[in-house]
């Protein structure tokens, strides 16, 4: 099962929604896609929902790390919301939850960054 | 009773998700939970990764394979590539390390593999490959009469 990702901008944010498995081989296209939706649109922080995610490695955090860098640039915050345990297990293992704030779903998320739904 | 498998594959990233699917299969027959199943999905494709882009510089063409042997209670896995090897393997375990930053490597996979695994055992030196050998005992399954 590979890993298919949806974006779509609410204000000043971009809601990246993932569904399937993020491992190493999926994280080209899916870092170039990212990149170019931050940068394509006046955004400044970013929800990242895991939901759907089934599996992820080491090789997805590499990657939500990056874009993490990039919205400290932009002086925004990543929130991260709907994560599955064995997903919330690797955040947590690695430290992940010191930098990138989790709620519970993409509507709690999107309302702490002041988007009214 | 001991039951083991042997596959060895082409080093290029869509055999990522083959290989930890692969064990997952094989491993099923001790009536894993899921949760331990997830562990050793999450470790092959950790161990698996390492070999095709450290061992082998991602170049195509050369091979990684995996041993799995289970035993009663016990998963054995051990994840070869005959890449460039790792120098210092110590450093190469720390949290965050990685030699390749410029790749947006997170530097964790050997620390999931520590957690999700009981043993963990790299041998490797430069120009010779690397060996990744691991267990796992499962947990003790209560024998409904």
């Amino acid at each position: 099962m590979s890993l298919s990702t949806a974006f779509n901008v609410k204000q000043d944010v971009l809601v990246v929604r993932m569904s399937g498995e993020l491992d190493h081989h999926e994280t080209e296209v899916l870092r170039n896609e990212w990149k170019e939706m931050m940068y394509t649109n006046a955004i400044k922080h970013v929800v990242l929902n895991l939901e759907s995610v089934t599996f992820m490695d080491s090789s997805g955090l590499g990657v939500v790390l990056g874009r993490y860098k990039e919205v400290l640039q932009l002086g925004g915050e990543m929130v991260v919301c709907s994560v599955s345990a064995p997903v919330r297990r690797l955040f947590e293992m690695s430290g992940m939850f010191k930098i990138v704030r989790l709620e519970e779903n993409e509507e709690h998320a999107l309302f702490t960054l002041g988007v009214a739904s | 009773m001991k039951n083991e498998m042997f596959v060895e594959f082409s080093s290029v990233s869509e055999n990522e998700s083959f290989a930890r699917v692969t064990v997952a299969s094989f491993v099923a027959q001790l009536d894993p939970t899921m949760d331990e199943l997830t562990e050793i999905k999450t470790v092959v494709s950790e161990a698996v990764t390492n070999a095709i882009i450290h061992g082998y510089n991602n170049e195509p063409g050369n091979h990684v394979s995996i041993s799995c042997v289970l035993h009663e209670d016990e998963v054995e896995l051990t994840i070869k590539d005959n890449g460039i090897g790792i120098g210092d393997v110590d450093e190469a375990r720390q949290p965050l390390y990685t030699s390749k930053p410029e790749l947006e490597r997170s530097g964790m996979g050997f620390t999931i593999i520590e957690n999700f695994m009981d043993v963990l055992e790299i041998i490797s030196s430069p120009e010779n490959g690397t060996s990744v050998h691991m267990t796992k005992q499962l947990s003790k399954k209560t024998v409904s009469k």
